[in-house]
C-alpha cells in the first residue's frame, strides 16, 4: 500500500519535472541555435557581395558610400571593453574582500543590497548620467567630451557591481578549513585573505571577470550615448569611438540591402567576440582547477 | 502523460521557431475575405504611415494595410509595377517621373542648431560645409569664442543625413565628425550638453525641445528662420515633401486611404513624428 502511495506522488512529479527541465533546455538551446542561424543567413549578402577581406581593408565604415571596414569598431570594442575591465576589477575586488572579511555584518548586508540593487539598474539610465553629466565633464578637460574615456568611465560602473558580487561569493564559498589553517598556523587576516583565500577562490574571481568581460562587450545602449560614435582608431582617450553593438543599435533601423547586411557581419563578429570570452572562461576555470589540485 | 507534456513542448518550439522564420522575412498571408493595401517605400515615411494604417485598420476591422520599407526608389518602381497599390517617395517627384500622380502628407524640415549661449547668428552655405568637412575647426573663424567646434552628425542611412547631404551637396566619407547621433533627440541632447558643438535636426522635434527649456537655438538658413511655419510654407530650403504616390487615378480603397492619411483625423501622428503637417490639410 504504502510503496504504490509512493510511487504515485513521485513517479508522475518527477517525470512532469523532467519534461519541464528538458523541455526548458530544447527552447533554450533552439532559441540560440536559430538566433545564429538567423544572423548567419543575414550576413550571407554581404559576405558573399563584399568579401571577407574588405571588412578589413576598405577604406572606412560608410556602408552607404561602399566602404565597409569594421577594423575601427572592432578596435573600439575591444578598447573599452579592456579600459573597463582594467578600472572595474581592482575597484570590484577590493569591494568584495572589503564585504566578505572586513565590513561589520549589517554594513556587509546593506553594501550587498545596495550592489545587487545597482547591477539591476537599466543600462539607459547610466547611458543618461554619462550624457548629461560625465560627457559635459570631460568636454571641459579636452572636447568633444563624447569620448573613449566616458564609454570606459560608464560601463566600469555597469560591470563593477556585476562582478563584485560574484567575487564576493567565490571569496565566501572558501572552504572553511583554509580559514582554520590559516589561523592556526598564525597568518595575518592580510595575509589569509591575499595568500590563502584569493589563490583558493582565483576560478570564481576569473569567471567574474570574462563574466564581466562579455557584459562590458555587449553593452550597448548607455556606450552609444556617450561614445561619440566616430568610426575612427582612436589616438587618444578623449577622442571619440564607436563600438560594434552601437554601430548596429545606431544604423539598422534604416539600413537596408547590403548595408543591413554587413550590420549583421557586425552582429557575427560580437557573436564570434563572446565565443571566445566563454571559451577562456572554461579554460581559465578548468586550468585553475587543475592547479588547485595540484597545489 | 509523459507524451502529452512532450507533444505541447514540441508544439511551444515550433510555435517560437515559426515567429522567429517570419519576423525575418515578410509576411504576406492574408485571408481571402480581407480587403488588402500594399504600400512600400521610403523608411522615413514607413513609420509614419504605419501608424496611420493601424488607426484606419481599428476603423476598418475587413482591411488590412501591408506597409513596407526600401526607399523612395523602391515606392516609385512598385507604385508603376502594381507591386504596391501605393508607393511612399521623400522627395518631390522628379520630370521623368510625372506618369505617376503625388499627395503630399506631411513636410519634413531639417535645422542646424547650436548651444543657447552660442553667440553665432547664421551661418553661409560655404562655412557650414567648410565646419562639417573640417575645414573650420574654431568657433573663433566664425567670429565666436576661441573653442574648437564640436561636429555632429548622424548615423549612416538616417534620413535627416541623407537631406543635409544632397542639400549641401556633400559625401558621406567626405564629413569630419566629432560626435555621431542616431536620432534627433540624441543630437539635441549632445548640443545641449556641449555649449561649443553644432547639430542638425528635425524641425519639428527642435521646436518642441526649446519649448521644453533645452538650450538650443536653431539657425536660419538663407534668410529664412527655421519653424514650422515657414516649412509649412515651402519657404525654409532644407525640407522635403512625404508623398505618397499611385500610377492611375485612385478610387476606392485606395483613394479612401489616401484621404485618410491627408485628413485632420491623423494630424496628431503626424506630429507626434516631428514633421509639418501641410496647409490645407
Amino acid at each position: 500500500m504504502s510503496s504504490h502511495l509512493a510511487l504515485r506522488v513521485t513517479n508522475p512529479g518527477f517525470s512532469l519535472a523532467n519534461c519541464i527541465l528538458w523541455g526548458a533546455a530544447t527552447i533554450a538551446g533552439t532559441l540560440i541555435g536559430l538566433i545564429v542561424f538567423v544572423v548567419l543567413a543575414a550576413a550571407m549578402p554581404a559576405l558573399s557581395n563584399v568579401g571577407l577581406e574588405r571588412f578589413v581593408t576598405d577604406a572606412s565604415w560608410h556602408p552607404t558610400s561602399d566602404q565597409f571596414n569594421l577594423a575601427p569598431l572592432i578596435v573600439g570594442t575591444l578598447l573599452v571593453a579592456a579600459g573597463a575591465l582594467a578600472l572595474a576589477c581592482p575597484i570590484s575586488l577590493a569591494a568584495a574582500v572589503f564585504v566578505t572579511f572586513y565590513a561589520p555584518p549589517s554594513i556587509a548586508t546593506v553594501y550587498r543590497r545596495l550592489m545587487e540593487l545597482f547591477a539591476g539598474v537599466p543600462s539607459v539610465l547610466f547611458g543618461l548620467w554619462g550624457l548629461v553629466v560625465l560627457v559635459p565633464l570631460i568636454a571641459k578637460l579636452s572636447p568633444p567630451g563624447a569620448s573613449l574615456l566616458a564609454a570606459i568611465l560608464v560601463v566600469t560602473l555597469m560591470v563593477l557591481p556585476t562582478i563584485m558580487l560574484i567575487a564576493a561569493t567565490s571569496l565566501s564559498s572558501v572552504p572553511i578549513e583554509h580559514l582554520h589553517g590559516a589561523r592556526a598556523l598564525g597568518f595575518s587576516r592580510a595575509s589569509t585573505i591575499f595568500k590563502v583565500i584569493i589563490p583558493a577562490a582565483r576560478s570564481g574571481l576569473a569567471a567574474a571577470a570574462v563574466l564581466g568581460a562579455g557584459r562590458a562587450i555587449g553593452e550597448t545602449m548607455a556606450v552609444m550615448m556617450v561614445a561619440g560614435n566616430v568610426v575612427k582608431i582612436p589616438d587618444s582617450i578623449y577622442d571619440p569611438v564607436r563600438t560594434l553593438s552601437a554601430n548596429i543599435a545606431l544604423e539598422i533601423a534604416y539600413a537596408m540591402d547590403l548595408h543591413r547586411s554587413a550590420l549583421f557581419v557586425s552582429a557575427l563578429v560580437m557573436i564570434a567576440f563572446v565565443v571566445v570570452v566563454v571559451w577562456a572562461l572554461e579554460l581559465l576555470t578548468s586550468k585553475a582547477a587543475f592547479q588547485a589540485n595540484a597545489d | 502523460m509523459t507524451p502529452r507534456y512532450m507533444a505541447l513542448m514540441a508544439r511551444g518550439i515550433a510555435a517560437i521557431a515559426s515567429a522567429v522564420i517570419l519576423t525575418s522575412s515578410t509576411p504576406s498571408i492574408a485571408a481571402s475575405e480581407e480587403k488588402q493595401l500594399v504600400v512600400t517605400g521610403a523608411s522615413t515615411i514607413a513609420p509614419v504611415l504605419g501608424e496611420i494604417a493601424k488607426r484606419y485598420e481599428s476603423l476598418h476591422p475587413d482591411v488590412r494595410i501591408d506597409v513596407q520599407t526600401g526607399g523612395s526608389a523602391r515606392g516609385i518602381k512598385d507604385a508603376r509595377t502594381g507591386l504596391a497599390d501605393i508607393g511612399m517617395v521623400s522627395r518631390a517627384l522628379k520630370e521623368d517621373e510625372k506618369d505617376l500622380t503625388s499627395f503630399l502628407i506631411a513636410l519634413d524640415g531639417v535645422a542646424l542648431i547650436v548651444h543657447a549661449d552660442n553667440p553665432i547668428a547664421e551661418l553661409t552655405r560655404q562655412q557650414i560645409i567648410d565646419i562639417y568637412v573640417g575645414k573650420i575647426n574654431n568657433w573663433s573663424e566664425l567670429g565666436g569664442a576661441d573653442e574648437p567646434i564640436v561636429v555632429i552628425n548622424k548615423a549612416e542611412g538616417r534620413s535627416t543625413l541623407e537631406l543635409f547631404l544632397e542639400h549641401f551637396g556633400l559625401k558621406s566619407p567626405d564629413i569630419q565628425a566629432d560626435i555621431i547621433a542616431g536620432d534627433n533627440e540624441q543630437d539635441i541632447k549632445a548640443v545641449a550638453g556641449n555649449p561649443f558643438s553644432i547639430g542638425y535636426v528635425s524641425i519639428g522635434n527642435a521646436e518642441y525641445d526649446i519649448k521644453a527649456g533645452v538650450p538650443i537655438r536653431m539657425l536660419p538658413l538663407e534668410g529664412v528662420p527655421a519653424t514650422r511655419e515657414t516649412v509649412a510654407a515651402e519657404r525654409f530650403p532644407l525640407r522635403r515633401p512625404l508623398n505618397l504616390v499611385v500610377s492611375k487615378q485612385p478610387e476606392g480603397l485606395v483613394l479612401d486611404f489616401i484621404n485618410y492619411a491627408r485628413s485632420a483625423e491623423v494630424r496628431d501622428i503626424v506630429e507626434s513624428f516631428y514633421y509639418v503637417v501641410p496647409p490645407g490639410s
